[in-house]
């Protein structure tokens, strides 16, 4: 038995020390140095202060803004100690009662918009972070973000149309639109 | 099924296609002992650490010797594991103070990590430190996906030599798997991630303020931290403003890269790869893919090379590809249909230039359908476990998938190293069940099967079902396991049979909504992670010593040979016919029945 616990036993400290400590810190200073913008959050600064991150998502509820994605992280939507999803099985009727809630909070907002509601907008993401939207959410919130702003809705919608993301190598990644960037780029809007 | 996803998959199975021979080469002369070029470095650390731990590299084991050591360190690994856990409070890395985690969750987490399942029933974003997370759950990420490999290499050595009384030795074998496969992989894959915004810091978490401040409500608390009720019993609320939004990190990118190139799947958070810290865009999901089927499949041509017939390689290969577009096609299908009762809503589910439509409940944008469910499929035909879209959202069908992709053993591209031995135990079946027909004794690759390999096969391809069975009808009869349900319905009983499917086959994905951190489902799972990654592994060892030690027959016009259409279609009914028989029953009482019940509206 000594004969296989010494090995086992040296054996599994040095591979320790070797794929989790040494292996982190090598990866750790090449993407700080490499990478650093990316490897520390993808932060997004006004006058020097972090107002968030590209690649996390915040809740938005007013009128002039666009609105991210429902999310289920608890106590807040956007919760980032909490990331996570729903779970809710497809015939829980928990979530045919959350999905119409939504859709009323929508019709509510924008009450001469009878569009069909793009399915992105009243269903909650798998992180409860998603940082986007499809393209046809936003165009669906246009004319309310518009009306809000008192801006014409071509200049809302050129300004989606700057912003929209999608389709590399035409197979990967959905046509999408980040909602920070996007209203950001609302508030900048003169 | 949309161009898109028919697209994505092509140029997943092109990519992966293109690297099975290079890497699966470079595999079988790392396994083989031999020195490697670029990689003088490594050498030079290999002999010395040899040296410092007392192993002689020259010597070999049979396989009792062989699975003994194997044992013994995975069951050291869990130890270190557990006790890192319980002490983290105490040790460094730990910016935002976390205590130690209660005894049965390091005991579920330590053996779910060893066994290269990654079944977390905690929420690592609020409950691990750095350290434990880099030098605990990471490092058995490399060595339970070592582990795995070289069982598989044995197996190919039983098949490979002829009387022989020795199968390889353990130290070495480990050592060189970890030492020039994984790591040098993983640390490319790693900066990739990297570069594409996968975090990978020391910081503490970020306080960032919000454009636009959000109110909530949540359930007011007493001094005792028991929530506030009414006369009625009706939770008392308070309403909240939050300014500000924390953001979690961490060193993510060097774990997120093993986490998938060993198929593990233990995500950083609590989201795994739907994450966006983790899985940040559709460049970083195709990479992830990728690195998830990377290894499984090249080792079907490093199987080949070692018994110096690559075309026995490529039909193992060629029975993983045709099931893989099998079960992706069902599940792209049904979820990509989009749920029924909210088309009655009023919303619109139809994929078009401006969104991918379909069920998009417990999926992100930035993947899609496509992208969804094809990591759907790769992380559960796989050991892997990872997700990037919550399952327990899925249709009832699409759902099923996932589940069926455990339930058939994994055995499509499979665990690294665990897949190619559980599907070549299942070839053995294969070729037992045609030489009954034919009246012929069976053989594999000039190795007669007899009655210990049957025996010692069977074991291996029986443990799974009767430990995710079991487990599952006492989590049924039980309270305790009937509490953990989230989902009311047959759904309900989908969760629970997820859990210990995935359980089981140490997969570690799950109908996540089920409260699995209790007592029960701690003890339960952990006990059962265990027996379904080392019974069968001892079995598998069994059949490599056995085979080693018999000579080799001769091809002769009798025998069959197992590299054409007709064993690759003998293979792929062996895995269908063993998994449907086992699992239609239960399958039968979850998602058929609730894909019925909504449907039939």
């Amino acid at each position: 038995m000594k004969t296989i616990l010494r090995p086992a036993l040296t054996l599994l400290l040095v591979l320790t020390v070797l794929t989790g400590v040494i292996y982190p810190l090598v990866v750790t200073g090449v993407a700080q140095v490499a990478f650093p913008a990316q490897a520390n959050g993808s932060l997004i600064r006004r006058e020097g202060k972090p107002i968030g991150s590209r690649l996390i998502g915040q809740p938005f509820s007013a009128p002039q803004y666009f609105w991210s994605r429902p999310s289920a992280t608890s106590p807040q939507p956007y919760n980032g100690l909490a990331s996570g999803g729903s779970n809710l099985g497809p015939t829980n009727p928990a979530l045919i009662a959350a999905v119409k809630a939504r859709i009323a909070a929508l019709r509510a907002a924008d009450p001469g918009n009878h569009a069909p509601i793009p399915v992105d907008l009243v269903t909650a993401s798998g992180s409860g972070l998603d940082p986007d939207i499809s393209l046809a959410a936003a165009y669906y919130q246009a004319g309310r973000v518009a009306r809000a702003r008192g801006v014409s809705v071509r200049r809302v919608r050129d300004l989606i149309a700057a912003h929209a993301r999608g389709g590399e190598l035409g197979v990967l990644g959905d046509p999408r639109i980040n909602v920070l960037e996007l209203n950001l780029a609302l508030d900048a809007m003169k | 099924m949309t161009a898109q996803s028919w697209g994505l998959l092509a140029l997943f199975l092109a990519v992966t296609l293109l690297l099975v021979k290079p890497l699966g080469l470079y595999m079988a002369r790392v396994m083989e002992g031999e020195p490697i070029a670029g990689l003088g470095l490594g050498a030079r650390l290999e002999s010395r650490l040899y040296r410092l731990c007392g192993i002689d590299p020259a010597a070999q084991m049979g396989w009792k010797h062989y699975a003994l050591a194997l044992l013994v360190f995975n069951a050291l690994g869990a130890l270190l594991l557990y006790a890192l856990q319980r002490l983290q409070g105490w040790l460094p890395l730990n910016p935002q103070h976390f205590g130690a985690p209660s005894a049965d969750s390091a005991f579920n987490t330590a053996l779910s990590f060893v066994t290269n399942t990654n079944w977390q029933s905690y929420t690592p974003e609020t409950t691990m430190s750095y350290l434990t997370q880099m030098a605990g759950l990471a490092v058995q990420n490399f060595l339970s996906a070592a582990t795995g490999i070289v069982v598989a290499v044995t197996l190919i050595r039983g098949l490979a030599r002829h009387s022989a009384r020795t199968i390889g030795n353990f130290w070495v074998d480990v050592t060189r798997a970890t030492l020039y496969v994984l790591l040098p992989i993983a640390t490319l894959i790693a900066l990739a991630l990297v570069s594409q915004g996968v975090i990978q810091n020391f910081s503490r978490y970020r306080e960032v303020k919000l454009l636009q401040p959000v109110t909530y409500q949540q359930p007011q608390l007493n001094g005792a931290g028991q929530p506030l009720t009414t006369a009625a019993g009706v939770p008392v609320l308070q309403t909240l403003t939050a300014r500000t939004q924390t953001l979690p990190m961490g060193p993510v990118a060097s774990q997120e890269a093993i986490k998938e190139l060993g198929t593990n799947g233990g995500g950083f958070f609590n989201a795994n790869s739907a994450h966006p810290f983790e899985n940040p865009n559709a460049w970083t999901n195709l990479l992830e893919m990728l690195a998830i089927v990377l290894i499984p499949a090249a080792l079907t041509y490093t199987f080949g090379f070692m018994v110096a017939d690559t075309r026995q390689g490529w039909a193992v290969l060629a029975a993983m590809v045709i099931l893989f577009v099998g079960l992706y096609a069902v599940c792209n299908h049904s979820e990509q249909r989009g749920n029924p009762q909210l088309t009655a809503l009023g919303v619109n589910q139809r994929p078009n230039s401006e969104q991918s439509g379909g069920n998009m409940e417990g999926k992100e944008v930035r993947f899609g359908i496509a992208g969804s469910t094809l990591f759907a499929t790769a992380s559960t035909v796989t050991s892997t476990g990872a997700v990037n879209s919550m399952h327990d959202s899925y249709l009832p069908l699409g759902g099923m998938v996932p589940l069926l992709d455990m339930m058939l053993g994994e055995v499509v591209f499979g665990g690294v190293g665990s897949g190619l031995y559980s599907m070549l135990i299942f070839a053995i079946i294969g070729v037992f069940i045609a030489g009954l027909m034919i009246g012929r004794t069976p053989e594999y690759l000039g190795k007669k099967i007899e009655a210990f390999e049957m025996k010692m096969s069977a074991i291996a391809i029986l443990v799974m079902p009767f430990i995710v069975l079991t487990g599952t009808a006492i989590a049924v009869s039980v309270a305790a396991g009937r509490a953990g349900v989230a989902n009311p319905g047959p759904h309900g009983f989908s969760e629970i049979l997820y859990a210990f499917t995935s359980a089981g086959n140490n997969n570690g994905s799950a109908f996540a909504g089920i409260s699995a951190d209790t007592p029960f489902y701690n003890t339960a799972l952990g006990v059962v992670v265990w027996l379904g990654r080392f019974w069968p592994i001892v079995a598998v060892l069994a059949v490599a010593g056995s085979l080693a030690a018999k000579k080799r027959i001769p091809v002769s016009a009798g025998t069959m040979p197992t590299h054409g259409p007709t064993f690759i279609a003998l293979l792929i009914g062996t895995v269908l016919l063993v998994g449907a028989l086992t699992f239609v029953p239960a399958l039968a009482l979850g998602p058929i029945v609730e894909h019925l019940m909504l449907w039939s509206h």
